[in-house]
């Protein structure tokens, strides 16, 4: 996983609540065997027509829109499946922050495992971000995950709340394998004493 | 005093310091052929092993055929996966039921047919609907490919403990209403995300009531609620469910085995961090009218009117569903006619659903406007369907009957609706396109479904005209 310490990119705003995982990746686009090359179908059903013909004025195909790497999102961003290859799509199309007043818990989870970064703001503060995306093209947001602080070129400024632990790993792009090797002895010690305390739980086959 | 998620999350710590998640041991690992080829691939990068192959299971079901197994694949991409899972369950010698093997099915389906779920687990799945294992008294939930990857390489997951939520259904369900109801009045009353953060426990003398297959039903749809897990303490249906399956405990083990689930279920007065009160009594069969599980009214109630919504966000979203799902407001349920049927998926694809949905059909016919299909949540249970003479029903009436897989359930594979094409499904989901680019889906239980593909429209099941033959 890729370090995140600072990000500063242009945002765009899909203002809607509940946006679930079969809308960011839809699943005829599951089947391949890798982690990469998903971003090309994010949001396939609204960014293209059945015949696979760009659909102009979908927000993310504008040409204002070239280049953004934050999303600004409405509530219960991500519900539905546990597909990570939902923030792999985000992530290989180029975004590196999301934007919402709440995510479902997987999206959430599986995102902060690959280097996306889900910021929680409250309502008023994220439809005042989605304002500003959409009217001012100058407009530029900043997050410094350290101060755990997002803020943009127009003087505004809030903190979002992480789990420290979880901060701990991205800051420092940590595999979360290694770290729970690091408990390999307590991980063999609880196998060898559940092992004799309950060998009537065993598969029998 | 503890709740049956306490006692299972303290039972499973491996590691724990302040501040930091706890490290939890993972009891059973199963793994299908979508969200685990890039798990396999981290493993033999970082030249790790699996480290407990024998508590991992896998079979393949979401992009597999549903027809012609024993034919090459229509889809190279979706061969390639199962080729993939196939090969990679060799290499590290994880138990594998392959499209051959009568085990084969959902995944949350054959691991309880198998004996594997019970109570006091803790069980993973690459799929957000693992909650469904929860009707055994177990905690099961979702993960993502990395943790896939972190749970094949350690047999653990660093978890961040939820909060206990008690959904307490009381009283009797009446004459029609299914678990499938319950979980979509559940859903109706608190929300797409009013479990998010939570393990919810369902209780109560309705859910007590539930066979062992509609308890599954309503875990399945935690998820859809917005909690990762949902549970129901373990109690004499699930003992005796569980009782001589292949992989279940035998003789003097199983004996010590439900000795020790009995200790499972929540203490009397153990505290819940909130708490929902459902009455089974006052309960309907549920229709789905717009594209999230929470939005659904009763069958003689009508399509919402948006106008009446005072919250902005809220009433744009039921116009949008609205528009996608092509429905008026004020239209009333019964009137609306649909193309398709789709029995199946983890949530209603045991043999008990499929009873349920052949009581209602025996003796007749499809409507002549109707394309329906069976497609059962395992092998096993197909065999069992066709000994029964529930196949014959289905077939005689004019359904498909498939083999078993998640098919339409997400459309993965070459059973999907096409573009307005509207659906009778007994899934989970009802997203936008869930079942096909411009799908409408309609969720419901296997009894309305199968007395929608009879009529063409939906109709109450509460008046349904039974033929005893
Ligand atoms: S049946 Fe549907 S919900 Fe269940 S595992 Fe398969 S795709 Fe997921």
């Amino acid at each position: 996983m890729d370090k995140f310490v600072t990000h500063t990119g242009k945002a765009v705003a899909l203002d809607l609540a509940n946006i679930d995982t079969d809308q960011i990746i839809p699943k005829q686009f599951l089947k391949r065997i890798e982690r990469t090359g998903y971003g090309e179908f994010l949001f396939y059903d609204w960014r293209f027509t059945p015949g696979g013909e760009l659909i102009e004025d979908f927000v993310l195909n504008r040409p204002e829109s070239v280049g953004v790497s934050v999303l600004i999102a409405g509530e219960n961003f991500g519900c539905g499946s546990s597909r990570e290859h939902a923030p792999w799509s985000l992530l290989d199309y180029g975004f590196r922050v999301i934007i919402a007043p709440s995510f479902a818990d997987i999206f959430y989870n599986n995102s902060l495992k690959t280097g996306l970064l889900p910021v929680r703001l409250s309502s008023d503060d994220t439809a005042i971000l989605t304002q500003r995306a959409n009217s001012l093209p100058d407009h530029e947001i900043r997050v410094d995950l350290e101060a755990s602080r997002i803020s943009d070129n127009k003087g505004f400024s809030a903190n979002f709340e992480i789990n420290e632990f979880r901060k701990y790993c991205l800051l420092n792009g940590l595999d979360d394998i290694g770290l729970s090797l690091q408990y390999e002895s307590s991980i063999s010690a609880y196998e060898q004493s559940s092992r004799q305390n309950q060998a009537f739980l065993a598969f029998s086959s | 005093m503890k709740t049956l998620f306490d006692k299972i999350w303290d039972a499973h710590i491996v590691h724990s310091e302040p501040e930091k998640p706890a490290l939890l041991y993972v009891d059973l690992h199963l793994v299908h052929e979508v969200t685990s080829p890039q798990a396999f691939e981290g493993l033999r990068l970082a030249g790790r092993q699996v480290r407990r192959p024998n508590l991992t299971y896998a079979t393949v079901d979401h992009a597999i055929p549903t027809k012609n197994r024993n034919l090459p694949f229509a889809d190279p991409i979706a061969a390639k996966q199962v080729e993939t899972l196939r090969q990679n369950c060799k290499e590290f010698g994880v138990p594998f039921f392959d499209l051959d093997r009568i085990e084969q099915g959902i995944v949350h389906v054959f691991g309880p047919e198998q004996g594997l779920t019970r109570p006091g687990m803790t069980i993973v799945c690459g799929d957000s609907h693992t909650a469904t294992h929860g009707a055994f008294g177990s905690l099961a939930f979702g993960i993502g490919t990395s943790e896939v990857e972190h749970v094949l390489a350690t047999q653990t997951l660093p978890q961040t403990k939820a909060k206990n939520f008690l959904i307490n259904v009381e009283g009797e369900l009446p004459f029609g209403v299914t678990a499938k109801d319950v979980i979509l009045a559940i859903i109706n009353r608190v929300g797409t995300a009013g479990g998010t953060g939570y393990v919810i426990e369902y209780g109560g003398s309705a859910i007590r009531s539930l066979s062992m297959e509609g308890r599954m039903t309503v875990c399945n749809m935690s998820i859809e609620a917005g909690a990762r897990a949902g549970l129901i303490g373990p109690d004499e249906s699930t003992y005796e469910y569980l009782r001589g399956r292949n992989l279940s405990p035998k003789g003097d083990d199983w004996v010590k085995a439900v000795e020790y689930w009995r200790t499972l279920p929540s203490d009397t007065g153990a505290a819940f961090d909130r708490t929902v009160a459902i009455d089974a009594n006052e309960l309907s069969p549920f229709v789905t009218w717009g594209t999230s599980p929470e939005m659904s009214v009763t069958i003689s109630d009508r399509v919402p009117d948006p106008a009446a919504i005072g919250d902005d966000n809220k009433r744009r979203s039921y116009e949008r569903a609205l528009e996608y799902m092509g429905l008026e407001p004020d239209r009333n349920i019964e009137s609306i006619n649909i193309d398709r049927v789709f029995i199946g998926s983890c949530t209603n694809s045991r043999i008990e659903d499929l009873r349920e949905a052949a009581k209602v059909v025996q003796g007749y016919k499809i409507s002549g406007s109707v394309n329906a299909m069976v497609v059962p949540g395992s092998m096993q249970i197909k065999r069992q369907a066709e000994a029964e003479g529930l196949a014959a029903i289905f077939q005689d009436a004019g359904f498909e009957w498939r083999d078993a897989g998640c098919s339409m359930c997400l459309a993965m594979n070459d059973d999907v609706l096409a573009d307005g094409e509207r659906c009778a499904s007994t899934s989970n989901r009802n997203f936008e396109g869930r079942q096909g680019r411009g799908g409408r889906t309609h969720l419901v239980s296997p009894s309305m479904a199968a007395a929608a593909a009879i009529v063409g429209h939906f109709v109450d099941i509460r008046d349904w005209k039974f033929k005893e033959i």
